[in-house]
């Protein structure tokens, strides 16, 4: 029975459908503590006098810890696989209260009570007393000679890295154009549906036991260990269903502080269960960008050289340190062609919000930057901006000179030909005549290409394990995390597909526990299917050999004759069936000379990557004298291999794109520019978009073949939310004949720039 | 004097129980009766994860006193499957995949059990509406607008998806 | 759970005004919509609330017998907008009150609130300013009645003392009969959201084409919701053309007076003002049975 390429349900549907799927917060713990943290009223200075008495001496509270009682060696949070290599070690920028205060809400103490609503009233009642500095908000002001140190000796560069590939002076002077733009980003926030939170206690035998909401429960035990310089096996990390987590749970943000509150009140449970306010602030953001970009492009078209100097906000922490702008760079070589291209990023300190991973890692930045730069060129020159970009595209067989990464199937003029296809381009290109009016309407597109994990930058490592059950049923842990995309899922079908059961037969231990399930790096750079399914392919293949030679010592048929097929041993020749293979699941336990359990515990160190593409084609009308986009009809192709599960691939289109179509016209992290104080951090003031803002989001895949993956499979969880927002920013163009150049594309930016264009 | 006793119906069980006047609703139901597929998302009405059924209307708890339940009937998710079936509603949530991390998915099945069981007929911009008072990261409505349709009965208008 | 002192339950108003009297500190809560948030945010703590949540003599939406639309302050938003006598006589405030926030949120915040609050933002607030609603305030003196347009004092600010509680809208006949209009609400976002501005016209229509009476009034046009009575008085009696609208576009600027904040600039409002203004006349001239 083929269980790939089947539109299974989730199997925790009927779970969540009922509301019975369980949270970190659904469950209760006996004389449950609540901690809440003492967050600073500046953004940049220092705590001159911090006064706790008052808290500490109002009933209820257990305990009021503050930066004085934590432990005084800094730790990282992001989460990478450790590296080996100090070089390429996670940036260690933090305490788990600080003194020094570099955000407005950094964290400075907290309290510990019988309830959340005591915690709060004994907040209260702590006196602080600053030292003040002015805040720090832009990248510009951060770099200024003069300016204060955020992290003491980084000159608040937290790492500038460049590459060059050919002569790029003499392919620029070589070049019959020169195009120079310059792009902003704006800073976004994951809004999960789920906060942060998590909640600790230490059993008895002394672990310190951490459920929490986190995408990467291998790394979050690790940092754990480090932040409170334990034992690393001292710390047990569970995960339980996640109500969703973009990149934002990909770091450690609540755990190391709630797992080191449990040792302060000797090991009752504590929970700390961030408000919404304090995910938007105090989990982590998404890097505003500034991208300038230098082309040079020859009379027949082709781009000769090309240029790129990105520069990065990451805020007051370091988390996820370069890595996302040195991701720009990796992904502004892969999808177009050039004589000679360089690159140079920075990530810089500031006091806002800490950047770090978000749905795209830096692509969806990029890619705004890029995508419109590609569309003012080729308009420019009078080019079709579709085969201006098809015409200087990377092919199949490219190969990365720097990371080796190889594109072994590309299927993005495939994507490019359906979205046009879809959306009427030429039909609509063709009848549109100019629009003067009240509302105008343009069709824009934009291309993107992503990697699928993260070799040769980081480890690729993911754990599986199957038991085949007495009943020819299997017991499947993986170390990899549902968080909501339906990994669990395909992995059923995966293993059902490899081993020859139905998927009914496979039982996916869900919740991770880092005791108990396999190591995996975690839920990341849209690599589960990827780097994960393999290692479920792996011990299915396992097994399958393993129940065959088991069949062979109970049959005398070779194994090399045999097949499994619907759960019955056959022959491989005719499908003729042999015996079942609940009766060698059986024997296996019980057979009283033969017993040995069939079993598998396969890791998958991956060391390929590759590359995913597609494609956004967008209408929009603009009402001009409102400076309002209504996105009529949008369309993203995708090019992500062969589908584990169509019917879940789309709904993941569905959700990247309505993030993008966020990022592009919605939303926006803001900040009083005198305080740093945030001015909209909760879901009434950030404009997450609701159902009647969302257009209908048309979806469709080109299936190509990539060999490297266990089913034929490439990214899909990240690459949806990439390519929307240029293709808006280029529909926009399209309809007014205004550029703009920084999302979000929102009715004030876009009046400001109708005003400036004299179009109002 | 904080603490007050009320009387409500709650999945069809008539309970009496004291609680304190400063808890909301969602505290009550998630920490006194253990119903927590009501979900906190914000704990000011923003993101209708904590969506119930107070009298057959859909009401955020997070910001309705527990005091003011006294004499009502509460619905939650809870008490949508019956006998271990699924209501018409969480089915159809089930069968169009708009489910993904299912963290806003009992608030969007409760509200759109109200419409239909309001018998009332609604159009594609009405029952986006009807659920503008829920968010959902995951999905991009997409999913859960097909599984409200189907609910309600308007399959034959549904879009087309291309495979 | 919310930080709250102390908690009582008024069951009619005479009641609530006497916990009022004997409690300087204590607070009307109905929906809740408004006081918990706040409560949440920390912008008030140690609250000692006087619920008028289930007071029913607040809830009521009726005709008078001359012909008087009155509406109960605790009327929830969703009450208003389903009610037939507001679908019937004035839809308008109807479909005002239908774009508060969602629906749950509509089903619990009541009108009374929206108004009390003193926000130039309130949905509900334009339009009963269109209508030349009053407002009766019950205290311990008895019963008094104010415009609405006087109510409102300046941002937050209206005109209640502690112990009076606002108890009916009304609106007299003379006010809605033979009026029709229609309210823009122009925020980010379809739902969930404050206006950035908001627009309603009533007009009153003679003929298909004579304006017998026209009222433009406007949220966040200024710090509190307002009339623009010049734009007003101008188009009285005047035959409906597009000039006229592009008039009133430009007349209705000249009134108002928006700030710059974080959510919009003056020059955008302004902007929105002009072109709003415009769509609400055109939409509420074919409501009242203009012919364009």
């Amino acid at each position: 029975m083929q269980s790939v390429g089947k539109n299974f349900p989730r199997i925790d549907g009927f779970a969540k459908v009922c509301g019975k799927a369980k949270y970190v917060d659904d469950f209760f713990e006996k004389d449950m503590l609540y901690a809440k943290i003492y967050r600073s009223t500046i953004a940049n200075g220092w705590v001159k006098k911090i006064d706790i008495s008052k808290a500490k001496a109002m009933p209820g509270v257990e305990a009021v810890i503050t930066f004085e009682d934590v432990p005084k060696h800094m730790f990282p949070t992001a989460g990478h696989p450790y590296s080996k290599d100090p070089e390429h070690q996670d940036v260690a920028d933090r305490n788990l209260l600080t003194q020094r205060v570099r955000l407005y809400g950094d964290e400075i103490a907290a309290v510990i009570a019988v309830d959340e609503l005591t915690a709060e009233k004994a907040l209260r009642l702590i006196e602080v007393e600053y030292e003040e500095y002015l805040p720090i908000l832009t990248v510009e002001d951060s770099l200024k000679e003069e300016a204060i140190e955020i992290h003491e000796g980084t000159k608040n560069i937290i790492k500038t890295t460049d590459f060059s590939l050919g002569e790029l002076e003499e392919a620029f002077a070589e070049s019959d154009y020169i195009f120079e733009d310059e792009f902003i980003t704006s800073m976004v926030q994951h809004c999960a549906m789920e906060n942060h939170s998590a909640y600790s206690y230490i059993d008895e035998n002394g672990k310190i036991v951490v459920v929490s909401s986190t995408q990467i429960p291998h790394i979050c035990r690790r940092i754990i260990g480090q932040a409170l310089g334990i034992p690393w096996g001292r710390a047990r990390v569970i995960k339980p269903y996640i109500g969703g987590g973009f990149g934002s749970k990909q770091d450690i943000v609540v755990e190391p502080l709630v797992a080191f509150m449990t040792t302060v009140v000797h090991g009752k449970p504590v929970k700390l269960e961030f408000t919404r306010e304090e995910t938007f602030i105090a989990s982590r953001v998404r890097h505003a960008f500034k991208f300038k970009f230098k082309t040079g492009v020859n009379k027949e078209g082709k781009i000769i050289a090309r240029e790129l100097t990105a520069i990065s906000n990451n805020g007051a922490y370091a988390s996820h340190g370069h890595s996302i702008a040195s991701n720009c760079l990796t992904k502004f070589r892969h999808l177009y062609d050039q004589k000679a291209i360089r690159g140079e990023a920075t990530t810089v300190y500031t006091n806002l919000p800490t950047a770090g991973a978000m749905r795209g890692y830096g692509i969806p930045q990029i890619t705004f930057g890029l995508e419109s730069h590609m569309e003012d060129i080729a308009r420019e020159l009078k080019l079709d901006p579709i085969e201006f970009r098809l015409k200087n595209s990377n092919q199949e067989g490219y190969i990365d000179p720097l990371s080796g990464i190889c594109a072994r199937s590309n299927g993005l003029a495939e994507c490019v030909a359906t979205g046009k296809d879809l959306i009427g381009w030429d039909r609509k290109k063709t009848n549109k005549s100019k629009d003067t009016g009240a509302k105008r309407r343009g069709l824009g597109m934009a291309c993107f290409c992503y990697k699928t994990g993260t070799y040769p930058f980081g480890l690729e490592l993911a754990g599986a394990r199957i038991v085949l059950n007495q009943d020819g049923s299997i017991q499947l842990q993986v170390g990899a995390t549902e968080i909501g995309q339906g990994s669990d899922t395909v992995f059923a079908q995966m293993a059902a597909e490899t081993i020859g059961i139905s998927i009914e037969m496979v039982s996916v231990v869900s919740s991770q526990d880092t005791d108990i399930t396999p190591f995996d790096t975690g839920s990341y750079a849209s690599r589960q299917t990827y780097v994960s399914g393999m290692a479920v392919k792996k011990a299915a293949e396992e097994i399958r050999m393993k129940v065959l030679n088991y069949a062979w010592g109970m049959t005398d048929i070779p194994a090399s004759a045999l097949t499994i097929i619907d759960g019955w041993i056959a022959y491989i020749h005719n499908g003729e069936r042999v015996l079942s293979l609940a009766d060698v699941a059986l024997d296996s336990y019980y057979d009283t000379v033969f017993a040995a359990p069939i079993t598998a515990d396969v890791t998958n160190n991956a060391r390929t990557n590759a590359l995913a593409y597609g494609c956004t084609f967008v209408e929009i009308e603009v009402d001009m004298p409102t400076a309002k986009v209504e996105v009529l009809e949008i369309y993203n192709v995708h090019d992500a291999g062969r589908l584990i599960n169509p019917k879940l691939a789309h709904a993941q289109v569905h959700g990247g794109v309505s993030m993008a179509l966020g990022y592009a016209l919605y939303e926006q992290m803001l900040f009083d520019c005198k305080t740093g104080r945030p001015l909209n951090s909760n879901l009434l003031d950030y404009k997450l978009m609701t159902t009647l803002d969302t257009p209908e989001i048309g979806t469709a895949f080109i299936e190509t073949y990539e060999p490297t993956a266990p089913y034929g499979n490439k990214a899909l969880g990240e690459p949806p939310a990439i390519s929307p927002a240029p293709a808006i920013r280029n529909a926009i163009y399209d309809a007014t004949g205004v550029k703009i150049y920084e999302v979000p594309m929102n009715p004030q930016r876009l009046f400001e720039k109708f005003k400036e264009t004299g179009l109002l | 004097m904080l603490v007050k006793k009320i009387t409500f119906k709650v999945n069809g069980k008539e309970v009496t129980i004291e609680v304190d006047i400063r808890e909301s609703l969602l505290d009550v139901l998630r920490n006194k009766f253990h119903l927590t597929g009501v979900k906190k998302g914000c704990s000011v009405g923003e993101c209708g994860a904590c969506t119930v059924l107070i009298d057959n209307m859909a009401f955020d708890t997070c910001i309705y006193l527990a005091v003011w339940a006294d004499g009502k009937e509460i619905r939650t998710i809870e008490g949508e499957a019956k006998d271990g079936k699924l209501s018409k509603v969480q089915q159809a949530f089930l069968d169009e995949t708009a489910v993904q991390c299912g963290f806003c998915t009992p608030g969007f099945v409760m509200s759109t059990t109200e419409m239909l069981e309001s018998g009332k007929n609604f159009s594609r911009e009405q029952i986006k509406k009807e659920l503008s008072g829920h968010m959902c990261r995951c999905t991009g409505y997409h999913n859960i607008m097909l599984a409200a349709e189907k609910a309600l009965g308007r399959e034959d208008k549904q879009a087309v998806q291309i495979d | 759970m919310y930080d709250i002192a102390k908690y009582e339950e008024a069951g009619s108003v005479q009641e609530a005004i006497e916990l009022l009297l004997v409690n300087p500190n204590a607070m009307l809560i109905s929906g809740g919509s408004d006081v918990l948030i706040k409560l949440h945010e920390g912008k008030i703590h140690d609250a000692q609330l006087i619920s008028i949540h289930g007071i029913a003599e607040l809830k009521g939406i009726f005709l008078k017998e001359d012909g008087t639309i009155v509406i109960g302050s605790g009327a929830s938003f969703s009450q208003v907008s389903k009610h037939p006598i507001v679908q019937q006589y004035i839809p308008v405030l109807g479909e005002a009150v239908d774009m508060v926030g969602g629906p749950q949120i509509r089903n619990i915040g009541s009108i009374g609130g929206n108004i009390c609050n003193g926000v130039t933002s309130a949905d509900s607030a334009s339009t009963l300013f269109a209508f030349n609603a009053k407002l009766e305030i019950q205290g311990p003196d008895g019963v008094r009645y104010i415009p609405i347009a006087d109510f409102y004092k300046g941002p937050g600010k209206v005109d209640l003392r502690h112990e009076e509680i606002l108890t009916t809208i009304l609106i007299a006949p003379e006010d809605y009969q033979g009026y029709s209009g229609h309210y823009i609400k122009y925020a980010m976002r379809n739902a969930m959201d404050i206006a950035t501005l908001g627009c309603v016209v009533l007009c009153n229509v003679e003929g298909g084409k004579k304006i017998k009476d026209f009222r433009l009034a406007l949220g966040v046009a200024a710090p509190i919701p307002m009339r623009c009575k010049g734009t007003e008085e101008q188009v009285k009696g005047r035959i409906f053309t597009e000039a006229l609208l592009e008039e009133v576009g430009k007349m209705a600027i000249e009134e108002v007076n928006p700030r710059t904040s974080w959510r919009a600039s003056k020059e955008f409002r302004i902007q929105l003002i002009q072109e709003l203004s415009k769509r609400a006349f055109r939409q509420a001239f074919i409501n009242a049975g203009g012919e364009l």
